[in-house]
């Protein structure tokens, strides 16, 4: 098998390795975390001129035809400096949606804005009712005058307070749980009935509940085909695991090495603790299970680029040894750190959180253990 | 305090003082945790001046008096009541918080999760009371102590895990107004999702104080094997 990147990707790789060493430290971190937006628009800005926001979209659609490797590559080491822009949610979420549903005036309407840096955008897909299912959806749909009326609630909806354009799941027929009847509309983020409550989430990002009070959308705005959104949906849900698995991995990967430098410096009984072959294992355990998980993102991008038929079924598995090995190496990371583990000043713990709300992101464990099974 | 610095062994040579917080020369630097909550501090001492009086017990006996007392910390953290109390409010959050239109409490995957900390914790309640009935003659516990701090932290992170596990996407939001007493606006989501991910944040420490797990591991392996 070719594990090898191609330049392009290895330019990629190298462009963001390089804006995370150099702007991304981690108390700067910390000041956008609690700024306003949760993220910096200068930053946001920077991601534009360097053509990341372009990266998974149509050359046609002004975007650079890339694909789940780049995204992959791109969330990786973003996740190795716990990157609070909201690609996952404008680029990944919102954009994949358009890209793989939108309609052409849809798309020559709102990807430029996205590749510009100049739009940012949010997906809403779950419900207070629905945990991680898709397909359990109660908002309504309801056919009016050339369009529709939206009633509903959707639940933590990333980046939902600074978006600008939302995109929602809906029942345009059928009962809360079929899978026929979803559809899938364009929301201006300030319409009127839109009431959005933003806050921030415990891994430093930002997240809002956005009630929808007869909202207004007309036919053009929905994304997609009429009822049969559910498999738009879960491709884009897809991509999205892709992405937040690459991102952990990136994580681990930061934690794994911090951990063990700890270990050489860190005394105890007159030795660095590194030196105790309890702990040592341990360490290896945790290098074991960020490789694997690493194997699988790799299994997963590589299914996901080529559109074979088992990708679902792959990524799937993917998301299942995220979970267990993220879990693993963020619990084992704090541990091996101590007293020091437990502090907001130390980086290692908000390395833990990041990895804790991935873990349940777009389906836990048993989740996709269930689903891996059902596929 | 080291009260001895010539003591030929680190465990001689240390007292206990009691000391008046507002004796000049102390200074208090708050550590905010991983939760978000302010519980513990670094606390300097610089030339503080404390009367002889306020030497508690004999001079120089200061590690004989902690062994004691944390054996007792041992036992004490074992937390069965709070564990149980716990338990008993994941299955009635798994009770309420949906799947599929079902209670998650019914799906046979989840229900299996509470009920192996539920074994895990009667197991514990009993190793408990074991030590206890041991030193109701008075004594302190033994290294069997260990096994309760163990067992009895990672009881509690279970548990605390769990209950984040039933809120999937609302374990996430991070509300701190919320988490006040006399909050009285709407939740984001379920009210009691709202603390349940800072609580297993604020139980990782569990397995650190009182003596790390590793630590404890080492004390059994020595005073119960020998080794």
């Amino acid at each position: 098998m070719n594990f090898d990147l191609n330049e392009e990707q290895q330019l990629l790789q190298e462009s963001v390795q390089k804006f995370v060493q150099n702007d991304y430290d981690f108390e700067s971190r910390r000041k956008l975390v609690s700024s306003d937006r949760g993220y910096s628009e200068a930053h946001w800005q920077t991601f534009a001129e360097l053509g990341w926001l372009g990266v998974p979209f149509a050359e046609a659609d002004g975007g650079f035809g890339g694909g789940p490797i780049e995204t992959m590559l791109l969330m990786q080491e973003m996740g190795k400096a716990l990157v609070v822009e909201p690609y996952l949610a404008t680029v990944v979420l919102f954009g994949g949606c358009l890209r793989r549903g939108g309609s052409p005036e849809q798309r020559e309407r709102l990807l430029g804005g996205i590749v510009a840096g100049e739009l940012q955008g949010a997906l809403g897909f779950t419900e207070p009712q629905s945990r991680f299912n898709l397909l359990d959806v109660a908002t309504q749909a309801s056919a009016a005058n050339g369009g529709y009326v939206l009633n509903g609630l959707k639940g933590v909806v990333l980046n939902g307070a600074n978006a600008d354009q939302l995109i929602v799941s809906a029942r345009t027929s059928g009962d809360t749980r079929d899978p026929e009847g979803i559809s899938l509309f364009l929301v201006d983020a300030n319409a009127p009935g839109v009431e959005r409550r933003g806050y921030p989430t415990v891994d430093g990002q930002r997240a809002a509940e956005v009630r929808l009070n007869n909202v207004r959308v007309s036919n053009q705005d929905l994304v997609g085909e009429l009822d049969g959104g559910a498999s738009l949906l879960q491709a884009v849900i897809d991509e999205g695991i892709l992405a937040v698995g690459a991102e952990a991995v990136g994580c681990m990967e930061k934690l794994v090495h911090t951990t063990v430098e700890y270990s050489k410096t860190r005394k105890q009984f007159d030795q660095p603790i590194g030196q105790f072959q309890a702990l040592q294992h341990r360490m290896v355990d945790m290098f074991i299970a960020q490789e694997q998980a690493k194997s699988m993102m790799y299994l997963a991008a590589m299914r996901m680029a080529e559109a074979a038929p088992d990708a679902e079924k792959v990524v799937a598995a993917f998301k299942v040894q995220v979970g267990n090995s993220a879990r693993l190496v963020g619990q084992e990371a704090v541990q091996l750190h101590g007293g020091m583990g437990q502090t907001d000043e130390l980086d290692v713990g908000h390395y833990f959180k990041r990895l804790t709300v991935i873990q349940h992101q777009f389906g836990d464990v048993d989740h996709h253990l269930g689903r891996f099974g059902a596929l | 305090m080291r009260t001895d610095p010539k003591a030929p062994k680190k465990q001689q040579g240390i007292s206990f003082l009691l000391i008046d917080m507002n004796t000049p020369g102390i200074e208090v630097r708050p550590i905010i945790t991983l939760n978000g909550e302010h519980h513990v501090n670094d606390t300097f001492f610089t030339d503080v001046r404390v009367p002889v009086e306020n030497l508690i017990g004999e001079e120089n006996k200061g590690w004989t008096y902690a062994k004691v007392l944390l054996t007792h910390e041992r036992t004490g953290i074992a937390r069965v009541g709070q564990s149980k109390q716990q338990l008993h409010l994941l299955k009635a959050l798994a009770g309420e918080q949906l799947q599929n239109g079902r209670p998650l409490i019914e799906d046979p995957i989840f229900k299996r999760k509470i009920d192996a900390v539920e074994i895990d914790l009667m197991a514990l309640e009993m190793t408990d009371l074991r030590v206890l009935s041991s030193v109701a003659t008075g004594g302190a516990p033994g290294p069997e102590s260990s096994i309760l701090k163990i067992r009895g932290s990672e009881v509690q992170q279970a548990i605390s895990e769990l209950q984040m596990e039933v809120f999937g996407y609302y374990s996430a939001p991070y509300v701190p107004e919320t988490h006040r007493t006399d909050y009285s606006g709407d939740f984001v989501g379920p009210e009691l999702a709202s603390t349940t991910t800072p609580n297993y944040f604020g139980l990782r420490p569990a397995t650190v104080y009182g003596g790390s797990n590793e630590i404890q591991k080492n004390i059994i392996s020595k005073a119960v094997f020998g080794l």
